[in-house]
C-alpha cells in the first residue's frame, strides 16, 4: 500500500452492544472492534439487525444495553459516512446538482463532483435530471457522496443493492481504496465481497444463534 | 455559511422547479378570499368589516396546504437521516429550509394579497396595512407549521395531523395580524406581530430538530 494516511488512527470499538427496534432486541451482546484499514463486513439471514445495528453505529437508534465508541478522535465534526438503503438522491435535481449539494452539506473535503461521478460511471449523465436514473445509477449516485467529503467511518447498508456485476466491482474497489488511507467500514451484504491482502476482512455473523 | 446557502438553494430550486406548487397556493389564497363575498352576500360594510379576517384566514390555510412537502420528502427519500451526520447542524439546515418555505409560500401570497384586497373592496390604505401585516406575520406561521410538520413527519398521513397542532399556536398570529390590518390598532399589533415572528423563527429550528432527530428511534 502506497497510499498515505488521511485519517488520524481511528479505531471503532463495541462492548456488549444489544441493538433492536420498537422495543424487540435483534442482536445481543456484540463485542468487536474494527481497525484503521480493516473492513467488518456483518452477515446473516434478513432480519437479524444488520440494519439496526448499521443505524446504532450511526447514531440515529440508540442501543438498548452496552456501548460503542470511535476511539482516538478528538473533535466533534462528524466523522461518518452511513449509506442506507434510502438514497437521498432528488429528482427534479441534476446528477451533478445532487451531489454538489452533499460536497457542500458534508464539507468539500474528497475529490471534486465531476471527478467522483467519473469514478461511480455516471460522468457523463451529470446534467440529467436525477429523477430518470435507474435504481442501479441512484445507488451509484449514492456511491458517489462517499468520495467527494472526507469521513473515516463508512457504514454500508447493501452497498451493491441493485448493482451490476461490474458495481458490485466498484464498491470492493472503493472500500478497498478507502481502507489503504485508513479509513474503516462496517458493510451490510449479502454479496461477496474481496480485498486484496490478509488481515483487512473480517465477518461478524448476526443472528447465528437463533 | 456556504452548506446553508447550499441548502437554501436546494429547496429553492425543487420548489420552483416543481412547477405548479407554487401557483396552486396562490390560487387558493386568491379564490378564498373571491368566494367569501358570494357567500356572505351583498352587503359591502360588513364585507368591509370582515375583510382582514378574510386575508389571513386565506393565508393560514394556502401556507398549511404546502406544509406537508416541507419535511415528508426529505424523510421519506432518506434526506434528513444523512443532515444529522452533515457539517452543517441539523437546525441550520431546518432553519434554511425554514427560509426556503417562506420565501415560495409566503412570498407569494403577499404579492397576491392586492388582488384580494380589491376582491374585498377594502380601501386603498387598507392595502399597504394588509401588505405589512401578512409580511410581519407570515414568518410566524412558516416557523410554527415547520414544527408541527416535524413533530408529525414519521407518521403517515401526518400532514393532516400537522394543522391541528398548529393551529392553537397560530391563534395570536391571526388575531394580531387582522389587528394589524385594522387602523384603529395598527401600530401596536404590527410590533406583536413582529415579535410573535421573531420568537418563532428562533425557537423552531431547535424545537423541528429536537421532533426530526427522535422520530427515528
Amino acid at each position: 500500500m502506497t497510499d498515505r494516511q488521511v485519517f488520524p488512527p481511528l479505531a471503532l470499538r463495541a462492548e456488549g452492544l444489544a441493538c433492536g427496534r420498537g422495543g424487540m432486541a435483534l442482536s445481543r451482546d456484540l463485542t468487536f472492534s474494527v481497525e484503521p484499514g480493516q473492513c467488518m463486513l456483518l452477515r446473516g439471514p434478513n432480519g437479524t439487525g444488520k440494519t439496526t445495528l448499521l443505524l446504532t453505529l450511526a447514531g440515529i437508534v440508540s442501543p438498548l444495553e452496552g456501548s460503542f465508541a470511535l476511539q482516538g478522535s478528538d473533535d466533534d465534526s462528524p466523522m461518518l459516512h452511513y449509506c442506507g438503503h434510502r438514497n437521498a438522491v432528488k429528482p427534479r435535481l441534476s446528477v451533478r446538482e445532487n451531489l454538489e449539494f452533499w460536497r457542500s452539506m458534508n464539507g468539500p473535503t474528497g475529490i471534486a463532483a465531476d471527478a467522483a461521478l467519473a469514478e461511480v460511471g455516471l460522468g457523463k449523465l451529470r446534467d440529467l435530471d436525477a429523477g430518470y436514473l435507474s435504481a442501479g445509477q441512484t445507488r451509484r449516485l449514492a456511491l458517489a457522496r462517499l468520495l467527494v467529503s472526507l469521513r473515516p467511518l463508512w457504514l454500508l447498508d447493501e452497498p451493491t443493492a441493485a448493482l451490476d456485476a461490474a458495481g458490485h466491482e466498484l464498491v470492493s474497489k472503493l472500500i478497498d481504496r478507502h481502507l489503504g488511507v485508513g479509513g474503516l467500514a462496517i458493510a451490510a451484504t449479502h454479496d461477496p465481497i474481496t480485498l486484496p491482502g490478509p488481515g483487512r476482512l473480517h465477518t461478524l455473523l448476526l443472528g447465528a444463534e437463533a | 455559511m456556504n452548506a446553508f446557502a447550499a441548502m437554501l438553494g436546494r429547496e429553492l430550486r425543487l420548489a420552483l422547479r416543481g412547477g405548479g406548487d407554487v401557483l396552486t397556493l396562490v390560487l387558493f389564497f386568491v379564490i378564498v378570499g373571491a368566494i367569501v363575498p358570494f357567500a356572505v352576500g351583498p352587503d359591502k360594510a360588513l364585507l368591509e368589516r370582515i375583510a382582514p379576517g378574510i386575508v389571513w384566514i386565506a393565508a393560514f390555510l394556502a401556507m398549511l396546504l404546502g406544509l406537508d412537502r416541507l419535511f415528508r420528502p426529505d424523510y421519506e427519500d432518506g434526506t434528513l437521516t444523512l443532515l444529522r451526520h452533515a457539517d452543517l447542524p441539523l437546525s441550520a439546515a431546518i432553519a434554511a429550509k425554514v427560509i426556503a418555505h417562506w420565501l415560495v409560500s409566503a412570498v407569494p401570497l403577499i404579492l397576491a394579497s392586492p388582488v384580494l384586497t380589491v376582491l374585498l373592496a377594502m380601501e386603498g390604505d387598507a392595502f399597504w396595512r394588509t401588505v405589512l401585516s401578512l409580511l410581519l406575520g407570515t414568518p410566524a406561521l412558516a416557523a410554527f407549521g415547520a414544527i408541527g410538520a416535524a413533530v408529525t413527519v414519521s407518521i403517515r398521513r401526518g400532514g393532516l395531523i400537522a394543522p391541528i397542532l398548529i393551529a392553537p399556536l397560530s391563534i395570536p398570529v391571526l388575531i394580531f395580524g387582522v389587528g394589524a390590518i385594522t387602523a384603529t390598532q395598527s401600530s401596536a399589533a404590527l410590533l406583536f406581530l413582529a415579535a410573535l415572528s421573531l420568537m418563532a423563527a428562533a425557537l423552531a429550528p431547535f424545537a423541528a430538530a429536537l421532533a426530526i432527530s427522535s422520530a427515528e428511534d
